[in-house]
């Protein structure tokens, strides 16, 4: 006999996640993952000018902020044929590595370490030990014994003070925590600190797009101009400070960041075989080296990897109308020619249908629809996308830098590659690429300062700027890796306006219901066979769903050819 | 959490001074953050004695995040926070009892430690509302344990001390509000009454104000100084244009005709490729984004206009203003000749206009003397 439970909201998350799983002897057997917000993206996109679309789809996140602008930017150009100057995808580049930086550091202390790290135990640390403990793993300089003893007594005047605020009724105390009370009291340290050093690292995005969150983009370039004689615009201390910040972020990634993931990783090894979930990777690549158009230089690589052979990787077409589709079976939308159906993003149609029961709900009917995030699927297959499939597509593409940090976490780790197939692997995934996208952001940056000092300044190509040089019709793709995985934008123009907008993001790859075959995605697939110690205390299920760092605003979005028409965008 | 800390859990709530002293901080660290806190509120050097009492006697209030429809950047705006010893208050010394961003426990757990802060302290938590509240369909476009966005704001509402509504969002219904809102999406001010509302429009707002709101709350126990829509007059009684870093262009007629064009190397006035700093009301060119780093004009691209209502069907992004009747410098742009075409842009001077009105309006409140914030508040 099963057990339904429900964990709404989840929380440490972007957006509205609800999950339901069916618990028997203590392990999940079945589950169901609800996205419960819809606002109607690309309803409102309708009959916008397509050069604005990055400003709207920038605001379907504010925690993966500017990933959505540049897969925008990308699928205009796309559509116009346009190439932007190579000091514009430079500008791109880093501040897709800052985005990184910022992103998978917040999730890994303020969105998933609390999975991990017991705040109350860590009242228990020895500061001397937990000094000589940090000291042992990294050299990051606050260590010392005096720091981690003022720590503690501010943690303990904190639990005092009677008002615990974000910690208060968690799960502390549970027997899946592991750490002792030393590790403990580093993780809270570190969560602390990385509270205070992730506001520095997305200054990158305010020097070259004006602030964070959702920094400003522009179609054909980066908004930017370089001058190095003029105090307004970017100038040699502009630079300068990007420079420093990355170096800076690069010392945190790799003292802090890396150091703790190694050092509370070993504490959790069982959970290198739980949560594997999807036997499927895709990713569309990313950080083009040689331009947007040559996807061979992408420093994370295209492509698809099947039922876990690392041996080949299958090749990834935005634009094959039978490659990418997306199902409604189990979403609260209807198809004009029946729920069964898959379809490409350029020919997307959905209408709102909720049949969900009416609020308030204890459970959802999940026979019937059950989410507002629509089911997207590869040739028909389930794929989990994020940072453990960029890893994967580029160890079976042969990356070298990319297989070096991955051999190198597993030899230090002690665990075989299928390790890797798991809520731990993915969340050492996530760091790994941190490590990587440290160091390739101080090689943009110095091939940056190298266009400049050779005197090519140019941040915008303005041939296709005005409208009137457009064709009639132009169909786009923009693909594009954001920090949870592929993501993808589709535009069809028409008159200059756009026709019909679409965004196929990583968590409705990884959040979405089942399709019409009752093929789970990845999050409903990872919590199969999770151990649940305390129905009453979802801890394990946090693991798991937040391992894929959930990003549910993103996820869902609406276009309705069929509902209220748009009118053009004329001011009255 | 172990029976032992519960325990603790129930003893008296400390206060910030007695907070900074049991973490080392002297008592002259003690004044220079009443300083910083007084100064990032605009306050009077003759006001400093009361934020420090305040901050000597009160224990944190409890705070409750709520999430409706919104995309976080509110919150990821807050974290961003600039001066670390707020950022440290703001962590320690506000309780924040209920938020899914940040908040440890999840699903029935989370949910018991909003209610539980309902039910303890009635009438004193602040309410902080991000995102706006879908009402078509009987609202089953936003749910969260299974009860509607709308029936939750209510609920809290009615027990909450003060609201704050983040961001355009909660203040005007941002983007899930723009043209056609299919979903409904409502600004909370038109679902809640009978409470204070503070708006803090912006996409997001710069993080500093949204502490700075917060410090104020927190120092005086009473909201800070409204303007007629209901913003903090601090931070929304000045255009971003008024004190732009490319103003001496503007004033000079050299603009950035097209971009990275030699005008845009120069740093010249962004007004031809659509920036909407001369209608919009934040502080970007003042206090800037990310601790003072920049702000979007600075880096060269115009001000989209975030924190003013309905700026996503204000006419298309980079279609330029047109030249309206203002008062004083602004016949410059007169005389520069943008001569605006056809009904398309009609919208736009009227939104002009009606923003000038304001700030006439603005200007003579200050001379008349203001309001007083309850008055405001209502």
């Amino acid at each position: 006999m099963s057990s339904r439970i429900v964990v709404d909201p989840i929380t440490r998350i972007e957006g509205h996640l609800r999950i339901e799983a069916e618990i028997k002897d203590g392990r999940i057997v079945d589950a169901f993952s609800s996205g419960t917000m819809v606002r109607g993206f690309e309803l409102i996109l309708k009959g916008r000018d397509p050069r604005d679309a990055w400003a709207f789809t920038e605001r379907a996140c504010g925690v993966c902020t500017t990933v959505h602008a540049l897969a925008s930017v990308r699928c205009v150009e796309d559509a116009l044929n346009i190439k932007v100057p190579p000091n514009a995808e430079l500008v791109r580049n880093l501040m897709f590595c800052a985005q990184y930086l910022q992103d998978h550091v917040v999730h890994f202390y303020h969105l998933h370490a609390l999975d991990w790290v017991d705040i109350v135990s860590a009242l228990e640390a020895d500061p001397k030990q937990t000094s000589e403990l940090a000291q042992k793993i990294s050299r990051w300089p606050k260590s010392s014994v005096g720091y981690f003893s003022d720590l503690k007594t501010r943690l303990t005047g904190f639990v005092e003070s009677g008002q615990l605020g974000i910690f208060a009724n968690a799960y502390w105390g549970h027997p899946a925590y592991k750490l002792p009370p030393e590790v403990n009291l580093i993780g809270v340290a570190h969560y602390l600190e990385a509270l205070e050093w992730q506001k520095e690292i997305v200054k990158v995005h305010t020097i070259f797009g004006g602030k964070n969150p959702h920094p400003n983009y522009l179609v054909g370039g980066a908004p930017c101009s370089f001058n190095l004689d003029d105090v307004g615009v970017i100038n040699a201390e502009r630079l300068a400070m990007v420079g420093t910040l990355f170096n800076d972020a690069a010392e945190f990634v790799e003292q802090v960041y890396l150091a703790d993931l190694m050092a509370i990783a070993p504490f959790y090894t069982d959970w290198a075989s739980i949560g594997g979930g999807l036997e499927n990777y895709m990713a569309y690549g990313d950080l083009p080296v040689n331009g947007y158009a040559d996807v061979s230089s992408f420093q994370f690589p295209r492509g698809v990897i099947l039922d876990r052979d690392l041996s080949k990787v299958h090749e990834v077409d935005g634009k094959d109308p039978s490659q990418v589709q997306e199902y409604i079976p189990h979403s609260w939308y209807e198809y004009t020619d029946g729920d069964a159906a898959g379809k490409h993003p350029w020919v997307g149609e959905t209408k709102f249908n909720y049949t969900g029961p009416k609020p308030p709900y204890q459970q959802l009917n999940v026979e019937g629809k059950y989410s507002w995030l629509k089911t997207p699927r590869w040739k028909n297959r389930a794929m989990e996308v994020g940072p453990l499939s960029r890893l994967l597509v580029g160890y079976a593409s042969g990356r070298k830098e990319i297989q070096e940090v991955v051999i190198e976490a597993l030899k230090t780790l002690n665990v075989p590659v299928g390790a890797l197939f798991s809520t731990l692997g993915r969340t050492a995934a996530r760091g790994l690429e941190t490590r990587l996208i440290a160091r390739w952001a101080k090689e943009f940056y110095s091939q940056l300062l190298d266009n400049i000092r050779r005197g090519d300044t140019r941040t915008h190509d303005a041939t296709m700027w005005d409208p009137s040089t457009w064709p009639a019709e132009a169909k786009g793709v923009g693909l594009s890796e954001a920090p949870r995985g592929a993501l993808a934008h589709w535009i069809v123009i028409k008159d200059r306006k756009i026709d019909n907008y679409q965004l196929v993001v990583p968590s409705t790859w990884n959040a979405s219901p089942r399709d019409a075959q009752g093929q789970r995605s990845a999050y409903e697939e990872a919590l199969i066979g999770t151990p649940v110690a305390d129905p009453k205390q979802p801890l394990e299920i946090l693991r798991t769903v937040h391992s894929f760092d959930p990003c549910i605003a993103c996820a869902v979005h609406v276009y309705d050819e069929h509902g209220k028409t748009v009118s053009r965008v004329t001011v009255q | 959490m172990p029976d032992q800390a519960r325990t603790r859990a129930r003893t008296q709530a400390r206060t910030i001074w007695q907070d900074m002293q049991s973490r080392g901080y002297t008592r002259r660290d003690f004044n220079k953050l009443c300083a910083l806190l007084a100064a990032s509120a605009g306050l009077e050097a003759t006001l400093l004695p009361k934020v420090a009492w305040a901050l000597e006697h009160k224990p944190r209030p409890p705070v409750l995040w709520f999430h409706f429809q919104e995309c976080t950047c509110c919150s990821e705006s807050f974290l961003r926070a600039s001066h670390p010893l707020v950022a440290d208050i703001l962590l320690d010394n506000i309780s924040l009892d209920y938020s899914q961003t940040l908040q440890a426990a999840a699903g029935e757990q989370a949910e018991a430690a909003m209610r539980n802060t309902m039910e303890k302290y009635p009438g004193q938590y602040l309410m902080l509302v991000e995102g706006s509240i879908p009402i078509e369909a009987d609202g089953v476009y936003c749910c969260i344990a299974g009860r509607t966005a709308l029936d939750i704001v209510k609920e809290a509402a009615s027990g909450a001390k003060a609201l704050v509504a983040w961001g355009s969002c909660a203040s005007n219904g941002c983007i899930q509000a723009a043209r056609p809102n299919p979903t409904g999406a409502t600004p909370l001010h038109k679902i809640v009454s009978g409470k204070p509302i503070i708006k803090v429009p912006g996409c997001p707002p710069i993080g500093d104000i949204m502490a700075a709101v917060i410090v104020h709350l927190l120092a005086f126990d009473r909201i800070p100084q409204l303007d007629a829509l209901g913003r903090p007059k601090a931070f929304y009684s000045k255009r971003v244009h008024d004190t732009c870093i490319r103003r001496a262009n503007y004033d000079a007629g050299l603009f950035v005709e097209s971009w990275d064009d030699e005008g845009a190397r120069k740093g010249y006035c962004l007004y031809k490729m659509g920036c909407r700093g001369p209608t919009t009301y934040n502080a970007c060119s003042v206090t800037r984004w990310n601790g003072g780093t920049s702000y979007p004009i600075q880096s060269g691209h115009g001000c989209i206009g975030c924190s003013e209502e309905k700026f996503w069907d204000n006419g298309p992004f980079y279609q330029h203003l047109p030249s309206f009747p203002g008062f004083g410098i602004e016949s410059t742009a007169d005389r520069i000749g943008l001569v605006a075409t056809g009904v398309t842009v009609a919208g736009v001077a009227v939104h002009a206009v009606a923003t000038n009105i304001r700030k006439r309006q603005e200007i003579k409140g200050m001379d008349a003397g203001t309001q007083s914030p309850e008055e405001r508040g209502k």
